[in-house]
């Protein structure tokens, strides 16, 4: 069981916003990434964000580009868990393949607003807000074993030697 | 037992095992992997892995499209950069700056065939569903997996059928019927599925009709989005092709999430306002709003059919916005060359730009100023899309962008072509 407070946001958060495209061939460093993270919807976030704060957000969160800065730019910010009422499906992977937590829960971000605080519990795949539990779905074996692994670059440098 | 589907077949063959259904999890290995612009980024993820050879460079595909020619130092670095990393691991194909937008390109190439799967380090990679491929984006991390090991994990969707029925009428396009789709069911409306285009109506389309539509499917949340292939396609593959293949079929039985039916003759011009690809209306609910920079291209309609309908739009017309229009690529500018398409579009004051991407992404070639608005046949209109967060796109078919830039306002391009017919009537 974890503790996190959280950044609400809405449905159909593009890709585009989270990460604009004119950044994508000139910010290389992720620390670079992480300080333009949702500039053009929420000018707030990169400069208040806290390591193991949390999104929670609406439908398709993620949707568009298959730019990956769009998750690297939130877990450079300290974002490990991403939960949305649904996500775009490259998000998605791109979330498990760097080692971000991505969970679907629907209903949660209603009840919630920026700032609020919530409880995981990811060994009983529950979410406590205020007085309610909600359920969330468990992965597969296979995103798991990615997530556990820290991402995919660790589980091949696991194959090369490079991590034990 | 029920049959299969096109996706579990084709991801089934990508990953060697008999039999496939939706939710199994599997390593699938594909016929070509490619990435453009971001294939610098790409290797550094990869080097940081400790693999130091790429797995099959014979398959593998890079384009410079995406900010081509460079428009900065920086830019021109992360070209060079790719340029080296192609001579050093031999990557079998790497297409110039110039040569065209990596989906285009791929194709015209036949660099992947009916039944094949093809992942691309780009969302719209779902392009391919028009050659009866399974294209899908992936991000720069699975890139660098692919790199190193020469396959990915992917878990099989289900899929969403649409049958396609009737022909359009006069001035409606595979773009109208994209964003009639977006409308309809929303941003996420196939979202995690495999899309399933099928029907008569298909050989009625051309083949730059066709690939407009899983382009688009992109925006739907679609993971790939298959077109039943024909003879008109394997043709357009036979010069170019360096291997056999077998197109795959769904059978008749195969389960469905979702089955729906379009009659095409049922659609009008349809318009995408801003700042969201479904947030889609009919063209005449919105006419006279007014525009200040007009774009016709991308891998979604910068085909030469779409070159072609802009130019019977502008023929003998003046543009009163600029006009900016980027063939998808050295083919496209040479046919419309050579059939004086481009002569025209450039009399009505056009302006044209080097095969590529565009300011699709904000980074070059028609960035437009706070406060304007864009009407553009691209695919995506997100807040800050072209590079200004304070900054209006809409979305629509070529035909009814070279009307808007003739006007200066969102028109119907019908009202231009009858004006030209009674032009052409009074000289007579």
């Amino acid at each position: 069981m974890s503790t996190h407070r959280v950044w609400v946001y809405g449905d159909h958060v593009n890709t585009d916003v989270i990460f604009p495209g004119k950044f994508t061939y000139t910010l290389k460093d992720p620390q670079a990434m992480a300080d333009v993270a949702l500039q053009d919807l929420d000018p707030t976030f990169a400069s208040e964000v806290q390591e193991g704060d949390v999104i929670v957000a609406g439908r398709n969160w993620g949707c568009g580009s298959s730019r990956e800065q769009a998750v690297t730019a939130l877990k450079y910010n300290g974002i490990r868990i991403i939960i949305a009422e649904s996500f775009g499906g490259l998000y998605f992977r791109n979330c498990i393949n760097q080692g971000v937590h991505p969970i679907v829960c629907p209903g949660l971000v209603a009840h919630l607003q920026t700032g609020d605080t919530i409880e995981i519990d990811l060994e009983e795949n529950a979410i406590i807000a205020g007085n309610t539990v909600y359920r969330i779905p468990s992965l597969s074996s296979t995103v798991q074993a990615i997530l556990q692994a820290g991402g995919l670059v660790p589980m091949l440098q696991r194959r090369t030697g490079r991590l034990a | 037992m029920s049959g299969l589907t096109f996706v579990e077949k084709a991801l089934a063959r990508a990953a060697g095992v008999a039999e496939a259904h939706a939710g199994d999890v599997l390593d699938v290995t594909p016929d070509l992997i490619f990435s453009h612009d971001n294939s610098a980024a790409i290797r550094r993820i990869f080097l940081e892995t400790g693999f130091e050879r790429i797995a099959r460079p014979d398959r593998i595909a890079i384009t410079l499209d995406h900010a081509a020619p460079a428009p900065t130092t920086q830019h021109a670095q992360n070209h060079a950069e790719i340029r080296a990393w192609v001579r050093e691991q031999s990557i079998a194909h790497f297409f110039e700056v110039g040569r065209g937008i990596c989906h285009q390109v791929i194709s015209e190439e036949a660099l992947i065939l009916p039944g094949e799967v093809i992942l691309g380090a780009d969302s719209h990679s779902t392009h391919f569903g028009w050659l009866g491929a399974f294209g899908m984006g992936v991000g720069r991390t699975e890139m660098a997996a692919l790199w190193a090991t020469g396959q990915l994990w992917l878990q099989v969707p289900e899929s969403m059928r649409i049958t396609l029925t009737g022909q359009f009428q006069p001035g409606v396009t595979t773009k109208d019927l994209a964003l009639y789709i977006l409308g309809r069911w929303g941003a996420d409306g196939g979202q995690y599925r495999a899309l399933e285009f099928t029907g008569d109506a298909i050989r009625t389309l051309s083949l730059d009709q066709r690939a407009s539509l899983p382009n688009m499917m992109a925006e739907f949340g679609a993971m790939s989005a298959y077109m039943h292939p024909d003879q008109a396609i394997f043709d357009y593959l036979a010069s170019n092709q360096q291997r056999d293949y077998t197109p795959l079929y769904p059978d008749d039985d195969a389960i469905y999430s979702d089955d729906h039916t379009i009659d095409l003759s049922s659609l009008e011009p349809q318009i995408a306002l801003p700042h969201n690809p479904d947030n889609v209306v009919t063209l005449s609910e919105v006419l006279g709003r007014p525009v200040q920079q007009a774009f016709i291209g991308t891998c979604t309609n910068g085909r030469y059919e779409d070159l072609a309908a802009a130019a019977e739009v502008l023929r003998g017309q003046h543009v009163v916005v600029r006009t900016i229009i980027i063939p998808a690529s050295r083919d496209v500018l040479l046919r419309a060359t050579e059939t004086g398409v481009l002569q025209t579009l450039i009399e009505a004051g056009a302006t044209i730009n080097t095969p590529g991407c565009g300011p699709c992404m904000g980074n070059h070639l028609g960035i437009p100023a706070p406060e304007e608005a864009t009407i553009s046949t691209g695919n995506r209109n997100f807040r800050g899309r072209m590079g200004t967060r304070e900054s209006d796109i809409y979305l629509a078919n070529p035909a009814v962008v070279a009307a808007s830039a003739i006007t200066g306002q969102i028109t119907a391009p019908q009202t231009i072509l009858n004006n030209n017919a009674n032009l052409q009537g009074a000289s007579l």
